[in-house]
Parts: structure tokens; C-alpha cells; sequence
């Protein structure tokens, strides 16, 4: 009781400072920010003064286990909704995003601009969509492969709804142009600090229940686990380092400038690419193939030798996105050879992937979400191609400031960490829920498909749309004149604009898909439907032929 | 002992991996970015560089807030292609001032690195409207609301001191003088007194064709207005400067 009374007490004091902070804001998103945490303490008060209802409440939508012989997978299916959730806003805003390149008639007013979406875009499919799937897939990896339960159980909740808080802030502060405008760094600097405290606590939650395993070896999924969480940490608190205006203002201005400030937030930027989006899905990787193919990994000393070159080698990448700048020349060609070195260490997680599907390759044909996980594995390959090839300065004068970039980009989103979460969703759903089996795995195949064409347009018409616009604009005629007007280079793109969109909208259907499939799977519900492979059996014709006289 | 004997004792011990990941991230990250704040010729120093005035920033903070930087650079590489279109290539030097930095990745837009004096006020405050007026083939949004919201003055001096913290040399008159110098510039009977001093070359005038407000379209158009303007690449000062440049 005392104990509730206060916690109360701690809910009260931060309705108390929000509303505060509210009266006193310089500027509107901060004032709505404050209204947001002010509602987040109200309903953590009225739960806390109404525990018992709140409990059972949660205990039947949720089923948690009280049982210690069995894991805390509460918060994983938290996750598992949270990710299926966030994937359709983002994919969503996307969608919306490149329909506005072809009709900029769908920018309304002040709030739904280009300018404001395009983040609110990015961040909820790396950082709501992507970091849901990585803290459901940490907690639900961690725990098996440790055999042990999750440390800290409150502190693993507090981290599952403190990263939902900073996802709704960081995406409101978007719209209402609360944003630092670093790409992929965008929210400011008190949600930041929010995210610190959060992401502080998550690594305590993870490095406590790797000290907490029965198993005396640390498995290859968690080492990269680990190192995203550390590397994160340190590349979101220095890009971030900024002075606000002031303390009830949402302004701040960034400590570095110019040439510095460029190359930390590409070192940031790159490395949320390396160590958000590359590292921790390898870990996803690690664990969901070889569970999935019922195989073990295919090499043991290829995952410590990929693990180690690509860690220390991905961190030099940035300057690539800075090539002919106003960037010293060493910088930039420092990032230019480690960029093409990363090749071999990236290659080397595809390989170790694609080999553990050895002798088991037939289940490419027979279960979709294997054909899904290798999938991700060779669109991995052929970003990590495409990307050590773009960075070399000759071919970045043409590709930089182009749709290519953009085109390359979400081989990788789309193709790489879009279908092995998808696989991982369709993983863990049964498993999470207790259930049989899926509701359909036909809807994963069709899912499988209509991703497929999604990408396939997407990526087709970004490697058209760039090559056009970069060769346009350096086009000189006979006369020795520039060819085209910047003006004409936009309207050249147009078509290809189009196929993007009706890209995001094949892609954006598999994943309302997804959402049916595992609802109805949560649901219990089994959909009646022919197995995926099935030869078939004629008893008619299962008899030898008898010969029989000539008439 | 092979090396995979040798690693059981990183994958036995949480903290030896844990730092050995660490020092593995650390050592590109110090090697690669450190040396940018002690090499002096990083940034070349060139005449004719200042701190953007109290207007200018406001303008540029709205610049930041709808997120220009999705469309727009502002980094004209050295490409015969690019200089012919924009102008001489972006310097170091021209954005020590800016935080954040803008130089941009994509160009949905042009480049914006040297759009100041391109293009008349009328221009820019027409475009801004209804950008389909004036380039019919654009797919930019329409920013028509800039004009109607007054420009927030009230904290000019607080912005000020916060980019003094961060090192941008804006002095104790600067600050004193933030808010009378945002309402000044953008006003054209004011009376300026000595802004054009401490800011020099520093455009006073009504910039969005309403001289009875301070909007925000008045900051905007007198930050665009001032982009690649203050130092003069092509003066022969410059030049040498220029031509006598390591390291790029």
C-alpha cells in the first residue's frame, strides 16, 4: 500500500512538473510535448490508484506468466505489436511522402509538409519499427540463449514504454517543427535525453541477464547485441551534444559547426545505417535462421572473424557521405577505403547465413518464411554491394544528392531489415501466443510476393530516377552550355516517381497482410488451407501396370 | 592455441567483450574525427565571413524547422557542372557559423549554398507562396503561412547566447541589441543604428512586401538572401587564398 502510495507521490510530482513546464513553454511544441508527458503521468497515476483492476486488465490481454520456470515474454509480445503497429505508420508515411513528390498538391498547410513527413517517415521505420523488433528480439534471443530470465523485469517494462514515449514525442515534435534537422538525429535535445536515460536502462536490462545465464558461453546473436547498445549509446550522446535556448524551449543549437558538425553527424548517420539497421538484425539473423532451418550456423570461426572486422571497420564509413565536399581530402578518402574493406566483413554475415540453409535449401520452396529470411539475407548482399561501390568517389559524384542514394537505401530497409523482422513476426507470433501455428502461411507467401514487387519497382525506378537526374545535370552541349535547367531534370523524374509510389503500395499491402495474419493468430484463430507443399497422391495411379492381352 | 580457443575467453565474460566492442568502435571513431578540431587548415580562413544577424538566424531556425534540408544543399561540390550552375564551390569557412550544419544529401531542389541575390525578394516571397507560379515543374510545398505568422521576437537575445555558447562570436552589444536589431532589419524606416557596423554587409529592407509586420517570411527571405554572400570567392584575395589551399 505504502509502497503504491509512493509511486503515486512520483506520478503527482511529474503531472505537477509537466503542467508546469507547460504554462512556462516558450513555444508550442514544447508546451505540447509537456501536455503529452502530463497525459502519460495521468495514466500512470490512475493506474497506480486503481492496481488491482489494472492487473487483472493486463493479465487478461496479456497472460503473463508468473511462473519462473518460464521466460518474461511479457514485454516481447508487447513488442511484437508495437513493431506490427509502427511498421504500417511508417510505411504509411512513406507512402504518403512519395505520392507528395508526384503530386505536391498533398502538401496541406503547415503541419503535413514534405519538409516535416520525411522524418517522421524515416523515424518511425528505423527507430519504431526497426527498435521495436530489436528490444522484442533482444528480450525474447537473450533469454533463450542464456537460459535465464530477463534482470530487472520493471526496468525491461520501464524500457518498452519509455521508447514508445520517445517515439510519440520525437514524431509529434516532427509535425509541429520540433526537429534539429540532423538526418536520422532529428529530435531535440530533452528527447534525446529521454532517449538516454532509456537506452542506459536497456543496456542494464541486457548485460544483466547476459550475467545471469546458466550457459557459460556468450551466443554469436548477443555479442551483436551487445555491441549495438554500447555503440548507440555512444553515437546518439555525441551527435546530440547541444546547449538549448532554454530550459522550457525546444530550441537548441548544436555544439559543433560546419566541417566538424558534418562529419559527426555522418559518423552518427552512417553508423545508425551500421549499428541500428546492420548490426543488431544480424543478431536477429543469428538466432531466427538457424531456429527456423533447424540447422546449426554454418561456421564458427567466420561469425568471430565478420563479427570483429565489421564492427571495427563499419565505424570509418561516415566521410563517404561527404565525398567533394568542403571535408578535408584525408577524411574523405579514409571513409572511401574502409567503405570498399567493408565489403568482405559484410559478405561474410550473408555467407554465414546462406550457408546455414545447407542441406535444407528445399525449404526455400516449402516454407515461406525461410524463403523470407534468405531473402533479406541476399538483398543484405546486394546492399552491401551497391553501398561499398557508391562510395567510391568517381561513382558518388554521380549518385550523391540523387534518387540512387534513396534507391539504394531501401534495398536495404525494404528488402534486408523489412523481411527478416517480417520472418522474425512470423517466428515468434505462435510461439509468443501459444499457439499451433500461424493463421495462414499461404498470407505469408502472398505477403512474401507482394514485397517482392514492392521492392523490385521501388529500387528499379530510384536507379533509373538517379542515373537520369545525375547524368542530366552534368549534360553539355555542343555549344559548351549546360543542356538542361534544374527545372527539367525534376519533370524527367516524374514517371519514375510514380512506380515508387505504386512500389510503397505493394509493399505497404503484404504488411496490412501481416497485421490480419497475426491478429487472427493472437485471435486463435487457424485458417483452413492447404498446405504450402504437398505432392500429390493419386491412389488411382499408385498400382503397377498389368499387362493385358491384345484383343 | 588458435584464435578460436583464444576468443572463448571474450565469449566467457561479458566485460571483456563489452569493452573489447568498445575499443574495437572507439578507435575509428577518435582517429577519423579528432584530428578536424586541431588541423588548422580544416577550415581556411577567408575575409568577409560573420555571424548571421539576429534576423538571418531566425530566418535560418526556420529554415531548420521545416526541414529544407530533406530537398535542399547547401555544399556546391567542385564539379565544372556544379559551379556553372550554382557557383564557385562551397568553402569550409562559409559555414563555421552554422549549427547545425545544412549541408544537405539529397537535391530534390537545387542547391541553396549561393542562392543569396539571385533572385529578387518578390521572387522569393511569390515562390515561397505558390511555388508552381513561378516554376510550374516544382513539387515543393507551398509555404504560404510563413507570411501570416508574426516573427516570434521575444527570446532574440536568448537564441543569440545559446550559439554564443557554442562558439559563434556574437558580443555582449550583439546580444543587448538582438531584439531591436531583428525588428530593424526587416523594417525599413527603422532606425538600424549600428547593425550595418557590427554585422557588415547586412541587408536592411522589407523582405516579404508587407512593411507594416516582422514576419516570418521576412526571416526566411533575409536568411536565402544572405546564403554564399559574404565572402567573395572570386576577389583576388580570395583567390590566392584559395590557390595556395593544402590538403584538398
Amino acid at each position: 500500500m505504502e509502497n503504491a502510495l509512493a509511486r503515486a507521490g512520483l506520478w503527482y510530482t511529474l503531472l505537477v512538473i509537466a503542467i508546469v513546464a507547460v504554462a512556462g513553454a516558450h513555444d508550442v511544441g514544447f508546451a505540447v510535448h509537456m501536455w503529452i508527458v502530463a497525459g502519460v503521468a495521468v495514466i500512470g497515476l490512475i493506474a497506480t490508484l486503481s492496481r488491482y483492476d489494472y492487473n487483472a486488465a493486463a493479465n487478461r490481454i496479456l497472460r503473463a506468466p508468473n511462473d519462473p520456470s518460464r521466460y518474461d515474454d511479457e514485454p516481447v509480445r508487447w513488442g511484437v505489436i508495437a513493431t506490427v503497429f509502427w511498421s504500417i505508420v511508417g510505411l504509411f508515411a512513406g507512402l504518403w511522402i512519395a505520392l507528395q513528390l508526384r503530386f505536391p498538391e498533398l502538401n496541406f498547410g503547415e503541419y503535413a509538409t514534405f519538409g516535416r513527413l520525411r522524418p517522421l517517415h524515416t523515424s518511425a521505420v528505423i527507430f519504431a519499427f526497426g527498435g521495436n523488433a530489436l528490444i522484442a528480439t533482444s528480450y525474447y534471443v537473450v533469454q533463450r540463449t542464456c537460459r535465464a530470465r530477463l534482470a530487472f523485469p520493471r526496468l525491461a517494462r520501464f524500457v518498452f514504454w519509455g521508447y514508445q514515449l520517445f517515439i510519440v514525442l520525437a514524431a509529434s515534435g516532427y509535425v509541429l517543427g520540433v526537429t534539429q534537422s540532423r538526418e536520422y538525429a532529428e529530435p531535440e535535445w530533452y528527447v534525446d535525453l529521454w532517449l538516454t536515460i532509456v537506452w542506459i536502462a536497456y543496456l542494464i536490462v541486457f548485460v544483466g541477464t547476459l550475467l545471469r545465464r546458466s550457459e557459460p558461453h556468450i551466443y554469436v546473436a548477443n555479442w551483436f547485441y551487445l555491441s549495438f547498445i554500447i555503440t548507440i549509446a555512444m553515437l546518439h550522446i555525441i551527435n546530440n551534444l547541444a546547449v538549448p535556448v532554454s530550459f522550457l524551449g525546444s530550441r537548441s543549437y548544436s555544439a559543433f559547426a560546419g566541417v566538424q558538425d558534418a562529419l559527426v553527424q555522418w559518423w552518427y548517420g552512417h553508423n545508425a545505417v551500421a549499428f541500428f539497421l546492420t548490426v543488431p538484425f544480424l543478431a536477429m539473423m543469428y538466432y531466427f535462421v538457424p531456429k527456423q532451418a533447424e540447422r546449426p550456423i554454418y561456421s564458427y570461426r567466420l561469425s568471430i572473424l565478420h563479427f570483429w572486422s565489421l564492427i571495427f571497420l563499419y565505424i570509418w564509413a561516415g566521410p563517404h557521405h561527404l565525398h567533394y565536399t568542403a571535408l578535408p581530402d584525408w577524411a574523405q578518402t579514409l571513409g572511401m577505403v574502409f567503405s570498399v574493406i567493408l565489403w568482405m566483413p559484410s559478405w561474410g554475415g550473408m555467407i554465414n547465413g546462406l550457408m546455414t540453409l545447407n542441406g535444407a535449401w528445399d525449404k526455400i520452396r516449402t516454407d515461406p518464411i525461410i524463403r523470407m529470411m534468405v531473402a533479406a539475407l541476399a538483398f543484405y548482399g546486394m546492399a552491401t554491394f551497391e553501398g561499398p561501390m557508391l562510395s567510391i568517389k568517381a561513382v558518388n559524384s554521380l549518385s550523391h544528392y540523387t534518387d540512387w542514394t534513396i534507391g539504394h537505401v531501401h534495398a536495404g530497409a525494404l528488402g534486408w531489415n523489412g523481411l527478416i523482422t517480417f520472418a522474425a513476426v512470423y517466428f515468434l507470433t505462435p510461439r509468443l501466443w501459444k499457439r499451433e501455428r500461424l493463421y495462414s502461411l499461404r498470407w505469408v507467401n502472398w505477403h512474401f510476393w507482394l514485397s517482392m514487387l514492392g521492392i523490385a519497382l521501388y529500387a528499379g525506378s530510384m536507379w533509373v530516377a538517379g542515373i537520369t537526374q545525375g547524368l542530366m545535370w552534368r549534360e553539355y552541349g555542343a555549344d559548351g552550355y549546360l543542356v538542361n535547367s534544374f527545372a527539367e531534370t525534376i519533370s524527367a523524374l516524374m514517371p519514375m516517381y510514380l512506380m515508387r509510389a505504386a512500389g510503397g503500395v505493394f509493399y505497404l499491402a503484404g504488411a496490412v497482410l501481416m497485421v490480419a495474419n497475426v491478429w487472427l493468430t493472437i485471435a486463435g484463430k487457424v485458417r483452413d488451407e492447404a498446405p504450402m507443399s504437398d505432392a500429390k497422391y493419386d491412389p488411382q495411379a499408385d498400382r503397377p501396370i498389368v499387362a493385358e492381352p491384345a484383343e | 592455441m588458435s584464435f578460436t580457443q583464444q576468443h572463448k575467453k571474450l565469449e566467457r565474460n561479458v566485460t571483456l567483450l563489452g569493452v573489447g566492442a568498445f575499443i574495437a568502435v572507439a578507435i575509428g571513431s577518435i582517429v577519423e574525427i579528432a584530428p578536424l578540431f586541431w588541423i588548422d587548415n580544416t577550415i581556411e580562413k577567408v575575409d568577409g565571413m560573420r555571424p548571421y544577424t539576429p534576423l538571418e538566424q531566425a530566418g535560418r531556425d526556420i529554415y531548420v524547422r521545416e526541414g529544407c534540408y530533406t530537398c535542399h544543399s547547401q555544399m556546391i561540390r567542385p564539379f565544372r557542372d556544379e559551379v556553372e550552375r550554382y557557383g564557385h564551390y562551397s568553402l569550409a569557412a562559409e559555414s563555421m557559423y552554422d549549427h547545425p550544419f545544412q549541408w544537405g544529401s539529397k537535391r530534390t531542389g537545387p542547391d541553396l549554398a549561393r542562392v543569396g541575390g539571385r533572385y529578387s525578394d518578390e521572387w522569393h516571397v511569390q515562390h515561397l507562396k505558390d511555388p508552381r507560379s513561378v516554376v510550374p515543374e516544382s513539387v515543393m510545398p507551398a509555404y504560404a503561412f510563413l507570411a501570416e505568422k508574426e516573427l516570434d521576437t521575444r527570446d532574440a537575445a536568448g537564441h543569440l547566447k545559446a550559439l554564443r555558447a557554442v562558439g559563434v562570436p556574437y558580443t555582449d552589444r550583439d546580444i543587448d541589441m538582438a531584439e531591436r536589431d531583428m525588428r530593424a532589419q526587416g523594417t525599413p524606416d527603422a532606425d538600424a543604428e549600428d547593425l550595418a557596423d557590427r554585422y557588415p554587409k547586412a541587408q536592411v529592407r522589407d523582405f516579404d512586401g508587407d512593411p507594416n509586420r516582422l514576419t516570418e517570411m521576412d526571416a526566411l527571405v533575409a536568411y536565402l538572401q544572405v546564403l554564399g554572400t559574404m565572402v567573395d570567392v572570386n576577389s583576388a584575395a580570395a583567390q590566392q587564398v584559395l590557390a595556395s589551399e593544402k590538403g584538398r
